[in-house]
């Protein structure tokens, strides 16, 4: 065979391929979205950057203490006045008006994303947006049919909800918000993170145009100030989170000794197994997918790997070749594997646990990627000789950022996937079902994926065991987060 | 003349065992008029922590057993306890001033309760779980399990059996381990139903019964990191708002005060569940 | 009870890897002990491979790239002479209206006709490194490879005889399913024996797996992996007359298994998908697939074919259109 020589053509540095932002029609600033339209906020304003830039969008008001109550009441007189004495037919079919919007706006709401948030065009385009409108999709049809969600007949709503929801995945946790509540018939006020405010803001104009009833929804700008307003807000009937530990711990504290109902979905430091009978290259996938989806900014990342010991070199050596192939950079464009971190405090946060995983013995590879020069990055990168007793082993760092442990048996594996104080989810890769079944059984997991990761779907309930949070989202039981049950579940005595 | 009885000395309930407390103090248990009934043990926060050592230890054989044999180790104890009905109605009657037949319906109410519970082991997780049609080539799948250690405050001042059946029976069916805190005026018929469970075939550590103050034990199960659930069932009257935000440090779950005995509810098996949801990928090739 | 171990042809590639005493038993342990392939990722990761978005110099190159890499193929019952040379003077100029196209490959034809394609290849047969096309012939009772071995030795050897470059066979797909993978291996072993020419040299052994009968991605795995073992210097997915032919999971998996063979021993061998691609679109996933399974190197004709015939319209359209900036029609490409 003859010499082979590398063209030096480099397809493989594929030409720009950029999103066109051409379909985004942005104002300037952007108000609170209260009572069905958008007004002034009265805690002054700030500034929305594109993390991969630095530079601005838009301006955004902040929600004072005043604007906050002035969204609970308007959910409340909608609750009292509206919502909840729609038939539920009727808000089923205001979901689906949703949902066929967000599919129409797809495109648009996909560039926003990626421009506010800094994640790559193809999982906004392919990930995000498409499960927002299945959210609203699945609850719609529930909005009927709540007699049969397993609470009893005629659960009731539990009136207004205040949710506050994360930068990671903007419009994806607010669908995961709101859809169930609605569905419910509760009305809500919605926090969107400060970081990544613009998607709510559009989706605000969606329920302007699917003529949703004033007040139902309304959507309050801020920063965490705005958030424990609302969250402490007396007249607030059930207060749902997404967000870190320390947050939700904070939320738990302001709800206790109130009637509110409460749901956390919180941070996790996830487990994903790698048995020696694995499919390997399937395997090397879920890995990356594990914790490079999304910049590592996923509360069910899998962001420790646990390998079997002998093979160990194996799956490492694979795992560096594929990393090796990511592209980083602009996350507008279509070939953008991992896009930027979404604010400086957050890469900072980054940088300081990976120097502490390198002082504390942690071996440190790093993709070799080109950073650009502005906006905020890091690239993938992966520790091993990891203990368990490192602190990027039981950190969440919510960055591309894998720490790499070995195990000798399943047993060990188990015990080691569980030895944190969360249990968001985990991994399993094998061929073996039956050993499969029985790891997933004694995994302490809110949600475990077996030769896959990552995955979501409306129908499946998702949440956290021990300080990954409680309540699930997602499925019939993410109904019953926004239920009283019904009668027939109690009084089994007569 | 009569014969001299030969009183029971009640003691606490710990890793299937009858320690006296580690402090080795006791209180004083009368009756609704005033006679002295009992020196019971008064249970300290090192023998709150070693009920939840106890607890913890237990977590993994109770859960992982199958859900039938947990529903006819549950059925068990109903049928031993409907066997010393005539000791338990004594012993309400004397602690609560109430009838004979008042008592007699109270641990009717417990044993019948105790088999309703029992009948749920092996039906719960298909009531509360779920096949999960999700848009893609996965099975998909969620279940019910068990929380773990729930540490309960049982209902206080009313009837005593039935309260504390009403709590740690329901938290028993997914397969949790629980740490009690008797009601603390009536505290014997607890003692006597760890009797029975002792002697029914309840693993030791699956329930462990403390006598003594909630308003001084409580503050540390509800801040203990190895606590999974709180049931402040019975702790209308403690400072339990600052039990829910100690609890709040390690997100430890809770379940707010209620009034009286609470009702029989499958609600009150799913309130120490967490769900599970598995996904497999599916394909024939 | 004696078990059954027949030994195997010291094909040179197989005893390195699987020791002195080759045995079917050996050979069975060593495809059983594959990593097993999760069918739901595999495609998963084909399908997200799909997504790249290849524009203006990129996709210059691709299409390019593409028509350097493809075995124009004409496999009918009723092919001709007048239709072989008329598939020859195309794979030698594929656009008369742009002379900056570039040569396809190889042609590749029955083993009967392959005096008509080198006949009327002329001075421009010979190596497409060196801008020549070369004759690839179909042999081995092709496609179904339902023949005696005698046959399958006779057929490639005439081929090679007639001046054939490449020899596609067709693995015995019956034996494999039903676990003889020995003769599997010895029939490999031996046709790339018959593609020795008199004067010591060999003509390049492609061996089609015809994936779509062979029932799982794990057995595809170990069919490539025992063709590989075998000698074979490309594998190729399909005859083209099975469906599915090639697709883009079953490629990547191939490609994988390839690569996996670099990393052991740092050989080269050749992937051929076949059968199905048809639009440039298609062809550009399968560029990116390569380049980013085992490498951008492995995109030329020694280590990568596409079996195609209708692909190679497609790409010339697509490449009228970058030049001209406007789209262009059927009627604008020749028919072969």
């Amino acid at each position: 065979m003859k010499d082979i020589e590398i063209t030096g053509r480099g397809f493989l540095d594929y030409a720009p391929a950029p999103e066109s932002t051409s379909i985004l029609n942005l104002k300037d600033s952007y108000g609170l979205f209260i009572d069905g339209e958008f007004r002034e906020g009265s805690g002054g304003a700030f500034t929305t950057i594109s993390p991969a830039t630095e530079k601005p969008i838009a301006e955004i008001a902040i929600a004072s203490e005043a604007d906050v109550d002035a969204a609970v009441q308007a959910a409340r007189n909608a609750y009292r006045k509206t919502w909840s004495r729609m038939p539920g037919a009727d808000r089923g079919k205001y979901l689906f008006r949703i949902a066929r919007l967000v599919q129409e706006r797809a495109r648009e709401l996909a560039v926003a994303e990626s421009l506010d948030n800094g994640k790559p065009i193809t999982e906004s385009r392919d990930t995000d947006i498409p499960l927002v409108a299945a959210w609203f999709f699945y609850y719609a049809g529930w909005a009927d049919k709540l007699d049969y969600a397993g609470l009893g007949s005629a659960p009731r709503p539990l009136g207004v909800a205040a949710q506050v929801i994360p930068w990671n995945f903007p419009l994806l946790m607010l669908a995961w918000k709101i859809a169930p509540a609605l569905a419910a018939g509760n009305t809500v006020v919605l926090k969107p993170a400060e970081t990544t405010p613009l998607s709510a803001l559009l989706f605000a104009e969606i329920l302007q145009q699917a003529d949703l009833p004033p007040g139902v929804v309304n959507i309050v700008t801020g920063a965490g100030e705005t958030g424990a307003a609302l969250v402490r807000h007396p007249d607030v009937d059930k207060v749902a989170f997404t967000g870190s530990t320390s947050v939700g711990r904070e939320i738990a504290r302001t709800v206790a000794g109130t009637t509110k109902r409460l749901t956390l979905e919180l941070g996790g430091k996830a487990a994903n197994i790698v048995f020696d009978d694995a499919p390997i290259d399937q395997a090397v996938e879920g890995i990356v997918n594990g914790i490079f989806f999304n910049q590592g900014h996923v509360c069910c990342a899998g962001s420790r790997l646990l390998v079997q010991e002998n093979v160990h070199d194996e799956v490492v050596d694979r795992l560096k070749a594929r990393l090796s192939t990511l592209r980083m950079g602009d996350p507008l464009d279509k070939n953008t594997d991992i896009g930027a971190i979404n604010s400086r405090e957050q890469l900072e946060r980054i940088r300081r646990l990976s120097d502490i995983g390198e002082a504390e013995g942690g071996e440190r590879w790093s993709a070799p990627c080109d950073i650009p020069q502005d906006g905020f990055w890091f690239a993938p990168t992966i520790f091993t000789g990891v203990s368990t007793s490192s602190t990027i082993a039981r950190e969440e760092i919510f960055g591309p950022v894998l720490s790499v442990l070995t195990f000798r048996t399943p047993a060990e594996a188990i015990a080691k996937a569980n030895n944190t104080p969360y249990g968001l989810s985990a991994g399993i890769w094998s061929d073996k079902g039956s050993k499969i079944l029985a790891v997933a059984d004694r995994l302490r997991a809110g949600v475990v994926w077996a030769n896959t990761f990552n995955r979501f779907d409306p129908a499946s309930p998702f949440g956290g065991y021990k300080e990954s949070g409680y309540g699930r989202e997602g499925g019939r039981h993410g109904l019953g987060a926004y239920l009283r049950s019904g009668a027939s579940t109690e009084g089994g005595k007569r | 003349m009569s014969r001299l009885t030969v009183p029971k000395t009640y003691k606490l309930f710990i890793g299937g065992k009858f320690p006296r407390s580690e402090s080795g103090r006791t209180y004083e248990v009368a009756t609704a008029d005033g006679r002295f009934l009992a020196n019971a043990a008064q249970a300290s926060r090192k023998d709150a922590r070693d009920a939840v050592v106890a607890a913890r230890a237990a977590v993994a054989g109770w859960a992982g057993a199958t859900a039938y044999n947990r529903g006819q180790v549950l059925y068990r104890v109903a049928e031993v306890l409907d066997g010393r009905r005539a000791q338990f109605v004594d012993e309400i009657a004397a602690a609560e001033g109430v009838t004979a037949a008042v008592a007699g319906r109270q641990v009717d109410e417990a044993v019948d309760a105790w088999v309703w519970y029992a009948g749920w082991a092996d039906k719960f997780a298909q009531v509360a779980g779920a096949g999960n049609p999700v848009a893609g080539p996965f099975f998909n799948i969620s279940v019910p399990e068990p929380t773990g250690v729930v540490a309960i405050v049982a209902p206080q001042g009313g009837a005593s059996l039935a309260g504390l059946v009403a709590v740690v029976a329901p938290a028993l069916v997914a397969g949790n381990a629980v740490v009690v805190v008797a009601d603390e005026a009536h505290p014997l018929s607890a003692v006597s139903l760890a009797e029975v469970l002792a002697t029914s075939d309840v693993p030791g550590g699956v329930v462990n019964v403390l006598t003594g103050s909630p308003a001084e034990i409580a503050p540390w199960l509800a801040a203990h990191s190895d606590v999974n659930a709180l049931d402040l069932a019975g702790a209308g009257k403690l400072d339990w708002v600052d039990l829910e935000i100690a609890a709040a440090e390690t997100l430890t779950r809770v379940l707010r005060p209620e009034p009286g005995v609470p009702e029989r509810s499958l609600d009150r098996i799913l309130a120490f569940t967490e769900t599970k949801t598995v996904w497999h990928t599916k394909s024939l090739l | 009870m004696t078990i059954d171990t027949p030994a195997l042809a010291p094909v040179e590639r197989a005893v390195r890897v699987l020791g002195g005493d080759l045995t079917e038993r050996g050979l069975r342990q060593h495809l059983e002990g594959l990593s097993g392939v999760d069918a739901v990722g595999l495609e998963q990761r084909a399908a997200s491979l799909a997504t790249r978005s290849i524009k203006t110099s990129s996709k210059a190159w691709a299409l390019d790239r593409i028509i350097e890499l493809i075995d124009l193929t004409t496999l009918e019952g009723a092919d001709t002479p007048g239709k072989v040379r008329s598939l020859v003077a195309k794979a030698l100029v594929p656009d008369a209206t742009d002379p900056s196209t570039p040569r396809v490959a190889a042609v590749c034809v029955y083993g009967d006709m392959v005096p008509v394609a080198v006949d009327a290849l002329g001075g421009a047969h010979g190596d497409p490194d060196d801008g020549l096309v070369s004759v690839a012939a179909v042999a081995t009772a092709f496609p179904s490879g339902r023949a005696s071995l005698a046959v399958k030795l006779a057929d490639t050897r005439d081929a090679v005889a007639a001046g054939a470059d490449e020899i596609d066979m067709v693995i015995d797909r019956g034996a494999f399913l039903s676990g003889r993978l020995g003769k599997v291996f010895e029939e490999i072993a031996a046709v790339k024996e018959a593609c020795r020419r008199e004067d010591g040299t060999s003509a390049s052994l492609k061996v089609i797996l015809e994936t779509g009968e062979l029932a799982s991605y794990d057995n595809i795995r170990r069919a490539s992996w025992l063709a590989i073992l075998a000698g074979g210097d490309f594998i190729k997915t399909s005859t083209g007359k099975v469906s599915p032919a090639a697709t883009l999971p079953v490629t990547l998996l191939m490609l994988e298994a390839v690569r996996d063979w670099h990393r052991l021993t740092g050989e080269h061998v050749g992937v051929k998908p076949a059968g199905g691609i048809r639009s440039s679109k298609d062809a550009v996933r399968y560029l990116v697939t390569v380049a980013e399974t085992v490498g951008e190197q492995w995109l030329q004709p020694h280590l990568f074919r596409f079996g195609a015939s209708s692909l190679l319209n497609d790409v010339l359209m697509q490449r009228q259109k970058l030049r001209s900036g406007h789209y262009s029609g059927p009627d604008y490409v020749t028919i072969d």
